[in-house]
């Protein structure tokens, strides 16, 4: 059974004159169960997609189903069974802590005592701050407690729209970890995320730039399908080194990945010695060149050169 | 010689009994890519209002381009150039009306604008675009603009505060080549980022934890002190002992 099952939508914004076409005909499906990771830029059209799946939005064409139910015949039962947490901070902002989770567990005809157990591990973490108000907390609080909210009515799908954009590292880590715990108690859930890094928490992503998808598999297939041979590249001098690799008449991409530079050369070449005399007559020093195994951003930006 | 254009001893700001930023310490070389890192909530936003001369320190004392962040506020703010991803450009104004705007809002004349207008709007290839509205543009575009005019006015040291946020991973990385072009001028960077694959840019980092700065050194430097295979190690180390959860 699919979670999510997304069937040639289409969706474009503005008028004659200047069309925007946010999603360009896209399908696919989400398993039963799985932690399913959307991942691309700003405008890659995550949101788009995330307002048709939970019915807020109208596609132009195509179809799409949450749970087996259509979203556009049968949007009144998927509300009930859907959890969204916006990328905006979409509480209350002069409600507290508690009065907001007790407001959205109402609203779903149940209470807070019916779910605790779902949401138990995330809340104890902001209950002593229960009688704070939402718009007083930090923003890794008031993420925890919008999740609470998107999960008091035990949905079956969960939908997370950027949830760790602005967050810092360990606060993106929290998170994911918790995603893995909800997973295990078999909610399926859809999240985005400008963060590449990220892909790897993930059992299926789809790459997404400019209202396509690019690719959709298990992050361990995408970066197989890397094909070419990969080095990294280090000297002295990082943004010289950068300039001359990629004026290097063998080079075919070159991009700076933290210490090293990401160097695949022409005609899959797996010969480093060329390159290696070619930067000693560039008078590059401490020069370090091996192979190394591509993430997934390295597989997203071959993506984007192809497409 | 070595110049320094950023000076901070000491530097202090309390709200009520809460300490923002406490007793921070560090120089800033002229031409530095300066990375400043810290989780939410670690004082970073503070640090940064003072040092552009937007908020009075409570103690402590600090120089940025010569010029004291008590007295000298508003040579500070002609010395600077910021840009942040929350704001950066008008929206509803040209491409060109805003690099004319901002131009003229640091004081350049009427000619010197005309000239440089050309050559950035030819050095970042947006010419075709030059009447288009910031909005219907892409947002690394807005970024790449946005950066080039914070630093038209060629000022000391250059403030951006998560410039790179959600930005595709091709621009993003066009975007730091401007700051290696920037700092190859001469112009300071400081700069703040979640992506810990950016810390690696730097010159030099700075961590801090609690509003305190924990670490501060090279990447390569942190990454053997703290037994680390990457910045983001390094980082999740010294962060994850953190107490402090405010924004």
């Amino acid at each position: 059974m699919n979670a999510v099952a997304v069937n040639n939508i289409v969706k474009t914004y503005g008028s004659k004159k200047e069309i925007v076409k946010a999603l360009d005909d896209i399908s696919f499906t989400v398993k039963k169960g799985e932690l399913f990771g959307i991942i691309g830029p700003d405008g890659a059209g995550k949101t788009s997609l995330f307002r048709i799946l939970t019915t807020l939005l109208l596609a132009d064409s195509g179809s799409a189903s949450v749970d087996e139910l259509d979203v556009l015949k049968e949007y009144k039962q998927i509300r009930n069974r859907v959890g969204y947490m916006p990328g905006k901070f979409s509480l209350y902002q002069d409600m507290t802590v508690e009065e907001n989770l007790e407001f959205f567990a109402s609203i779903f005809n149940t209470s807070i005592e019916a779910n605790y157990g779902l949401v138990k591990d995330i809340y104890v973490q902001i209950e002593p701050f229960k009688n704070r108000r939402a718009g007083k907390l930090s923003g890794g609080m008031k993420q925890k407690l919008a999740l609470c909210c998107a999960l008091i009515h035990k949905p079956s799908v969960l939908f997370l729209d950027e949830p760790t954009t602005g967050v810092d590292a360990v606060s993106r880590k929290e998170f994911w970890e918790m995603l893995t715990d909800l997973k295990k108690q078999g909610i399926s859930i859809l999240v985005s995320t400008p963060y590449m890094d990220e892909a790897a928490m993930c059992d299926r992503v789809a790459l997404m730039q400019s209202g396509k998808i690019m690719s959709i598999d298990t992050p361990g297939n995408i970066i197989g399908q890397f094909s070419k041979p990969l080095w990294a590249v280090r000297s002295k001098e990082m943004y010289r080194l950068l300039k001359d690799l990629k004026n290097y008449p063998n080079t075919e991409s070159c991009n700076s990945f933290g210490e090293y530079h990401h160097l695949v050369l022409k005609n899959e070449s797996r010969d480093e010695n060329e390159v290696l005399k070619y930067l000693q007559q560039h008078q590059h020093k401490n020069i370090d060149i091996k192979p190394v195994q591509p993430d997934i951003e390295d597989c997203f930006m071959q993506l984007m050169d192809t497409n | 010689m070595k110049e320094t254009v950023i000076k901070v001893d000491k530097l202090t700001k309390k709200f009520g009994d809460f300490i923002a930023t406490n007793q921070i310490s560090f120089e800033v070389e002229k031409g530095e890519i300066f990375g400043f890192l810290g989780a939410n909530g670690a004082g970073k936003t503070t640090a940064m209002r003072m040092l552009c001369g937007l908020l009075m320190p409570s103690s402590g004392s600090a120089s940025v381009a010569g010029f004291d962040v008590y007295k000298q506020t508003e040579h500070i703010k002609q010395s600077i150039g910021y840009m942040s991803q929350k704001f950066s450009l008008y929206e509803d104004l040209t491409v060109k009306e805003n690099i004319r705007f901002y131009a003229g809002i640091y004081g350049m004349s009427r000619q010197v604008i005309k000239e440089k207008m050309t050559s950035l709007l030819e050095q970042l290839q947006m010419t075709a675009e030059e009447n288009s509205l910031v909005k219907s543009l892409p947002l690394g575009w807005k970024q790449k603009l946005a950066f080039s005019v914070a630093i038209l006015h060629e000022p000391k040291i250059v403030f951006l505060d998560e410039p790179t946020g959600g930005v595709d991973p091709v621009t993003r990385r066009e975007f730091w080549n401007l700051i290696y072009e920037a700092a190859e001028k001469g112009i300071t960077v400081f700069v703040t980022t979640h992506y810990m694959d950016e810390a690696e840019y730097c010159n030099r980092v700075s961590i801090m934890v609690d509003g305190k700065i924990e670490a501060l050194d090279t990447p390569r430097n942190l990454k053997s002190a703290f037994n680390a295979g990457s910045m983001d190690e390094v980082f999740l180390q010294l962060a994850r002992g953190a107490k402090r959860k405010a924004d």
